[in-house]
């Protein structure tokens, strides 16, 4: 017999997770628009391995498979780590992502609720320091190149390995608008010089930000029905707007508008979606501050100074480090307490 | 306008309250037997004072007050008492209390009633008046009414509390309807007693109603009272939150009301305040909700001891009804059966179905989403409040204020991973509290032990110096009478054995007489004399408080 309350009317885990998949969608669809519908079979093959591995690893540890497999949290680590890599690359680099995604870093760890790292993240920083050559290959976006690749191409490559003949990759595929500034910077170019480059567009890099602006779009849409809390994602694009503008501001030849930062990269989809998990996220108020600030400030350090061409990933994992502690500190004053703090 | 303040947090439950505020409050047929708990309010059980077979008359005491903390119980009509036993109540433990089964004779015959004008009366003697009355705080607590009238500091505002936040129940809601002179005559009372500046009624926005009403008896009365519509917010009619509310100051934590110049009283309480003062009824009876499965939901004027069952009979109870709340279903405790009796502080019974009370899901894992943090109203970290009870780890939920906690549910309610969190909160409280109260136990046993050990060791030591004394008594005896010249001349010769002997005691009593006296306070200069004198006299004086000390025979205060 339980007691009291006797009444509920939660938004139920799964209703929430969904939401955040919902929430997705139109980053995905300027993704296809863009890209060509590669990227969906990323997802559907990130998708299946993340179950699988869940229902192993469930039935490995003994638990029920039904409510943790209808929960939709593996289903939103895939479709994040889906998202992070590029679209042609081998099948076998998401299922491995995937998989080491939900069986290390979420199901040893005690599966639902347990994590300490967002699990996406995990995955994406195994794949980009295990298989670099294959994480670097992007698609160009379809407006670019002369050349189309048509779907069974692409799906012919990410399955066999094989391109149509006369094609080689380096002529379908480049490197993300981070990684061709950092490499042009270290050629002597400056920002103006290089942002002429065909691969950029009004604000980052041609194609890849309208995904953003699509993130973006879903993200504003989690935030007006509070599904997540505001100080996570403003506080994150702040600090790194913040950072971005006063090193701009400061040598415009050799650092970009904070715009090109919030709108290349995993910035938008970070702030919303990544940053924003709960579970390995602060609960407090200051600490969510705190840990956004420090994502911010971390994403543009390794951007600018670091040897990755992305920071959000290795940001959001140090900092998901720092949770304890910083909730730790961050206890604020309880009713009838504020006083006696002052 | 008055200006309003929020408080963090809170819910919108369904309210729920208009099925049973469309007919008038009604009463039940007198039962054939009453059964009156003696502890149906906080503090100390009330203690038998009637006999078995003993008639009673209606407003009879029979059950004193114990202590300072508690409250008298009456017979709430004349009949026999037939039995004083160990009964089924409406207790969270379902642990049986000592109840006092009345058979109703049906004649209502009154004991002589104490009415006072309450003019006449100094807070002190209304204290005096409502212990005896057995008037308890009707919200739901049940806390002593005499123990919320003393106050430390002048108590500026008196705020009626009208809210009636949780979801179902509307005993408050009718009786301001229907007896709201009599709510502002109680009112009055306590405002006279404690000398407050300012009367606010605070009710939910929800209940325009009551607001009218209490609005026109004020305006009738020619009072200065105040009634101020609150915002209809679950836990809205918690006392601290209605009272930051309506003044905007928080009590702080570990505090009551009176420690920043503010009482709290609700309107049900007040009603029955007006009831003992000018009519000297004791509390015998009360407004209770009777609601949910059933096709008469409706209030009831109800004899405490009134079991449930009757007044779910009368209200019709539907079909498909598995199990009754006490309270609301917030807050609310289920009952073991419908048959047990009407307490002070029922303010609602819910037959409960499934299709009103949906069983709850499964729980999930924490996701720490922090939605519990957002609706809880004390501004406590629900999600590390859980983690901490349970996995036992009590000293750290206390560090997280758990005994802030008002166990109002908000967290709960909202929780998506459907965790029954206030269930864990109870689990850790009760565990602090019976740890405590074993470490408490511990630690008298352990003081008494080394207490013991001390006193054996002093009582050795004082016998040794006893002996010691005593000797040196006897060997200063001895040396004197050795002193006395012995008369000379032949010794008989009988007389050999026993002069040696004496010889040999006289060897040994100077042996000891020198052992014992310090060989060097022959030739002291009478400074040194002095000197010792008041050592001696210090050894004295503290031998004497040691001896003191030892004989009040109790453990030694620890610093």
């Amino acid at each position: 017999m339980l007691s009291s309350p006797f009444i509920s009317r939660p938004l139920a885990v799964n209703q929430i997770m969904l939401r955040v998949l919902l929430a997705l969608l139109p980053g995905i669809a300027l993704y296809v628009w863009y890209f060509g519908p590669a990227i969906l079979v990323s997802l559907t093959v990130a998708s299946l391995t993340a179950l699988a591995t869940e229902a192993l690893m469930l039935k490995l540890r003994g638990r029920p498979l039904k409510p943790f497999l209808s929960d939709n949290s593996a289903l939103l680590t895939a479709w994040l780590l889906a998202l992070s890599v590029p679209p042609l690359a081998p099948w076998w680099l998401v299922v491995i992502g995937v998989a080491f995604a939900i069986a290390v870093a979420k199901q040893l760890y005690g599966g639902l609720g347990s994590n300490p790292f967002n699990p996406a993240m995990i995955g994406y920083a195994v794949l980009i320091i295990s298989f670099p050559h294959e994480m670097t290959h992007w698609l160009s976006p379809q407006a670019l190149g002369s050349i189309h690749l048509s779907f069974a191409d692409q799906m012919s490559y990410v399955f066999r390995h094989t391109l149509p003949p006369g094609l080689t990759l380096d002529a379908i595929t480049m490197s993300t608008p981070l990684d061709t500034l950092k490499t042009q910077l270290h050629l002597g170019h400056s920002v103006s010089e290089i942002r002429e480059l065909p691969i950029y567009g009004r604000l980052a890099g041609q194609g890849s930000e309208m995904v953003a602006v699509g993130f973006a779009l879903g993200g504003l849409y989690l935030l007006f029905t509070r599904i997540i809390s505001w100080h996570l994602p403003l506080v994150y694009l702040g600090t790194l707007f913040a950072l971005a503008g006063i090193f701009h501001l400061f040598d415009p030849a050799h650092y970009v508008t904070p715009l090109f930062h919030w709108f290349s990269g995993a910035a938008m989809i970070g702030a919303f979606f990544i940053l924003t998990d709960p579970i390995s996220s602060p609960t407090t108020t200051k600490g969510k501050v705190i840990f956004a600030a420090g994502a911010g400030i971390l994403t543009y350090l390794i951007r600018v100074f670091g040897g990755f061409p992305d920071g959000m990933a290795f940001a959001t994992i140090l900092m998901n480090l720092c949770v304890p502690i910083i909730d730790a500190y961050t206890q604020p004053a309880i009713f009838g307490q504020k006083d006696a703090n002052k | 306008m008055r200006r309003l303040f929020t408080f963090h947090g809170g819910i919108h439950p369904p309210t729920n309250k208009t099925q049973s505020t469309t007919q008038p409050i009604a009463r039940v047929p007198l039962p054939a037997e009453l059964v009156i708990s003696l502890h149906q309010h906080a503090g100390e059980a009330a203690k038998p004072v009637v006999q078995v077979g003993e008639r009673v008359l209606k407003g009879q005491l029979i059950g004193a007050p114990v202590g300072g903390f508690s409250a008298a119980v009456h017979a709430p009509t004349s009949g026999t008492v037939s039995a004083i036993e160990l009964e089924t109540v409406a207790h969270p433990s379902s642990l049986p209390e000592l109840c006092i089964t009345l058979r109703v004779d049906g004649k209502e015959e009154w004991a002589a009633r104490h009415a006072v004008d309450y003019r006449t009366l100094c807070n002190a003697e209304l204290q005096q008046h409502l212990r005896a009355q057995g008037v308890v705080g009707l919200g739901g607590a049940a806390f002593p009414c005499d123990m919320k009238l003393r106050h430390a500091i002048p108590v500026a505002t008196l705020i009626l509390n009208g809210a009636e936040c949780e979801p179902y129940i509307t005993c408050d809601d009718m009786l301001m309807r229907e007896r709201a002179a009599e709510i502002v005559r109680g009112a009055e009372i306590l405002r006279h007693a404690l000398d407050a500046k300012e009367v606010l009624f605070g009710i939910e926005d929800n209940k325009p109603e009551a607001i009218a009403a209490m609005q026109r008896a004020i305006d009738d009365g020619g009072l200065p009272f105040e009634v101020v519509a609150v915002p209809t917010i679950y836990p809205g009619g918690s006392a601290k939150h209605l009272i930051k509310v309506l003044t905007g100051r928080e009590v702080p934590s570990g505090k009551l009301p009176t420690d920043i110049g503010v009482q709290c009283f609700n309107v049900g309480t007040t009603y029955a305040i007006k009831r003992a003062c000018d009519d000297g009824e004791p509390l015998i009876a009360r407004v209770v909700t009777v609601t949910g499965n059933v096709a008469q939901p409706r209030n009831y004027e109800a004899l405490i001891g009134t079991h449930f069952a009757e007044l779910i009979t009368a209200s019709e109870e539907l079909p498909g009804t598995n199990r009754y709340i006490m309270g609301g279903p917030m807050m609310g405790l289920e009952l073991p059966t419908a048959n047990v009796p009407l307490v002070k502080a029922s303010n609602c019974v819910i037959v409960a179905s499934d299709a009103l009370f949906p069983p709850q899901p499964a729980p999930l894992p924490c996701i720490r989403c922090t939605r519990c943090v957002q609706a809880c109203p004390a501004e406590l970290q629900p999600q590390d409040l859980y983690w901490f009870a349970q996995s036992n780890n009590f000293g750290k939920a206390q560090e997280f204020h758990l005994f802030d906690c008002i166990e109002c549910g908000a967290c709960a309610y909202v929780c998506p991973s459907s965790i029954p969190l206030v269930h864990y909160y109870r689990y850790a409280k009760s565990e602090i509290r019976a740890r405590d109260q074993e470490k408490r136990a511990a630690d008298l046993a352990r003081e008494r032990h080394e207490f013991r050990q001390l006193r054996i060791e002093r009582e050795k030591q004082e016998k040794a110096e006893r002996l010691a004394q005593k000797e040196r008594a006897t060997a200063k005896a001895v040396t004197e009478t050795a002193a006395v010249p012995t008369p000379t001349g032949p010794v008989a010769a009988g007389d050999d054995t026993q002069q040696l002997h004496i010889n040999a005691a006289l060897e040994r009593a100077k042996a000891q007489a020198a052992a014992a006296h310090p060989k060097n306070i022959d030739h002291l200069t009478p400074e040194q004399q002095a000197e010792i004198a008041v050592i001696e006299a210090r050894r004295a004086t503290i031998h004497d408080i040691a001896a003191d000390a030892g004989a009040d025979d109790e453990p030694p205060k620890q610093s």
